[in-house]
């Protein structure tokens, strides 16, 4: 989709990317479910006695991991932000590709959220509330100051240009 | 439309507005009780048919002696008064609550009566606020009289003029015919698919009685589910009233719990018709709105985040037009197809699918079967979205989205090519910035 390109080329837009880190994380994430997986189903096999079944079982969940992981890396690229003057786009998905464009006047709130894992590698969400529940804009995977640093600005912004109803 | 109707006489007697602490009538409870407990009870009921042994009905008898004290307690502690240009409400007695609700925020107060209340000859009020959130006081429960008299003084004081003013008068705009309604709800798929259960279920009876009662035992909350929402429609159309007054539409409706609620002019997020294919031999549509407004309590939550509001349950395509003149004066009407590639993305919907805008608003038509036509007020729209999926890609195509405010309501303009989808999202995005300019909060 060649739309993010158009939208960009406006002056002065300029495409932002969460931090490589997000791959890190969300790998760790992919990683631990399959070593989850790997337990839960091997280690009962392997108990009863059904050694083949389990390498074959076990493949098969280490092969869907490597695929998750190399899906999720591409996902993790496709991550970009870009703040404008009236608004912030946000494009994601390799698959099905998104670009959300929520105005700072329709803004209700912003959140900074971080988990465990986030909190770890210095990364946390950003998250944008309208009252539309469908709205579903965030943007994953910023270090902690530029997430804080984006919140004060959308919220400031926001307030400047907050519209009714 | 000429003269003012739909509206109770003001009833003249003593300020109750201005006047110190009131309370609430005395039967509230009962009415609040029977609706929060009614499920309740009947799981009761139902126990107590089953059981046999005399100590379980003792248990039963205790749990209905402490709702009724809970209810008693809760009444004594409940008072209300208007102080300075506030309505105060103080309730509860752990969790000691206490409202106020600036009167001049207020834009409007709906006279809501649960089948129960009505039958006490009581109704609640509910105050609608303009702040984002909508959320509502709530006085529960009145006597019918005093409820008017209540509401046209506080509507009177939230307008800034005398306490005595009599509400604003109203002109009626449209008024369902029942056969009308009743036909349309038997011919709506959640009837159908009730209708074939129970002949479902009696064919299974003839045969085998026993699975009928496991089927039946089985899927019983699905089957409440089903019946409540065919209650809903039928309700909500029975004795349906429109009426247009200088603060917005005014609806009054219900069979057992009536309803006259006002929608303010502005709080309007969407607009919705439907075609039933079931309905196109006659050529009826439904209109409704969808309107802002977040739940604020839990009570509220089950009754208002409805919020798709029927104001045409089932009316001439004409009838439906005038609504919308009074709703959304500039709409666009010229509705242009997408291309016909798009078939091969939306086999089933190419038929019906359509888009047009213009300055003030948006309008798109889908549905499969059943046509549904979606205005959005551009000034309204909370976010854009383009969304390409990967057959899209390959026929290069997207599709838009313009989220109205709640969970249900958007307008989607499907399947369109990606360049013009493009080129939308950037032409709708400036005019909706445009639309938005009046409704900038000074400052």
């Amino acid at each position: 989709m060649t739309a993010p390109a158009v939208l960009g080329q406006a002056a002065g837009d300029r495409w932002l990317h969460p931090s490589p880190r997000l791959a890190t994380l969300r790998l760790a994430e992919a990683g631990g479910i399959t070593v989850l997986l790997l337990l839960a189903v091997g280690l009962p096999l392997l108990m009863t006695g059904l050694d083949a079944a389990a390498a074959i079982a076990g493949a098969g969940i280490l092969l869907a991991g490597i695929v998750v992981a190399v899906l999720l890396a591409r996902r993790v690229r496709s991550w970009a932000f870009c703040e404008r003057a009236e608004d912030l786009l946000i494009r994601r998905g390799v698959m099905v590709q998104r670009l959300s464009l929520v105005p700072y006047g329709r803004m209700q709130f912003v959140d900074v959220s971080a988990g465990p894992l986030e909190r770890s590698l210095g990364l946390a969400t950003l998250r944008l509330h309208t009252a539309a529940a469908a709205s579903d804009a965030r943007i994953p995977g910023l270090p902690r100051a530029e997430a804080e640093r984006l919140r004060d600005q959308l919220g400031s912004l926001g307030e400047a240009q907050a519209a009714g109803l | 439309m000429t003269a003012p109707a739909g509206q109770a006489p003001v009833v003249p007697g003593p300020t109750l507005a201005t006047e110190g602490w009131h309370r609430v009538h005395p039967l509230s409870p009962v009415v609040r009780t029977g609706r929060a407990f009614g499920p309740v009870i009947g799981i009761l009921l139902l126990s107590l048919v089953q059981t046999t042994q005399q100590r379980d009905i003792w248990w039963h008898l205790v749990v209905v002696g402490l709702i009724a004290l809970a209810g008693v307690t809760s009444w004594l502690v409940t008072r209300w008064r208007v102080e300075g240009g506030d309505l105060r409400i103080e309730s509860g007695l752990v969790r000691r609550e206490s409202q106020r609700i600036p009167l001049t925020r207020v834009q409007a107060v709906d006279i809501v009566r649960p089948g129960i209340a009505r039958a006490l000859g009581l109704a609640e009020l509910r105050l609608r606020s303009a702040g984002a959130q909508g959320d509502a006081g709530r006085l529960a429960y009145l006597t019918l009289a005093d409820a008017e008299r209540v509401r046209a003084q506080l509507l009177a004081l939230a307008h800034g003029v005398a306490p005595e003013t009599p509400a604003p008068p109203e002109y009626p705009l449209y008024l369902q015919r029942q056969d009308r309604l009743l036909a349309s709800v038997v011919l709506s798929r959640p009837f159908a698919i009730l209708a074939a259960f129970a002949l479902a279920v009696l064919v299974t009876a003839a045969f085998s009685p026993g699975v009928a009662r496991g089927v039946l035992g089985a899927s019983f909350a699905y089957v409440l589910a089903v019946g409540t929402v065919v209650w809903r429609r039928f309700n909500g159309g029975w004795r349906l009233q429109v009426a247009e007054a200088a603060d917005g539409l005014r609806l009054r409706f219900g069979a057992l719990e009536t309803t006259a609620e006002t929608i303010p002019r502005g709080r309007v997020q969407a607009l919705v018709r439907t075609e039933p294919v079931a309905w196109r031999p006659w050529g009826w549509v439904r209109l409704q709105l969808g309107v802002a407004g977040h739940a604020h309590n839990r009570e509220e939550r089950q009754s208002d985040t409805r919020e798709l509001r029927t104001v045409l349950p089932a009316g001439t395509p004409a009838d439906a037009d005038l609504l919308l003149d009074r709703i959304l004066v500039d709409r666009p009407m010229r509705l242009s197809p997408p291309p016909a590639r798009a078939r091969w993305k939306s086999p089933l919907r190419y038929h019906w699918l359509g888009m047009d805008w213009n300055a003030t608003a948006i309008v798109v038509t889908s549905g499969r079967i059943t046509r549904r036509t979606t205005w959005v007020p551009l000034a309204r729209v909370q976010s854009l979205r383009l969304v390409q999926g990967p057959l899209q890609r390959r026929l290069r195509l997207a599709s838009l989205h313009l989220d109205a405010a709640g969970k249900r309501v958007s307008a989607v303009v499907r399947d369109r090519d990606e360049a013009e989808a493009e080129r939308l999202l950037t032409e709708l995005s400036e005019a909706c910035r445009k639309a938005r300019q009046p409704l900038r909060r000074p400052g």
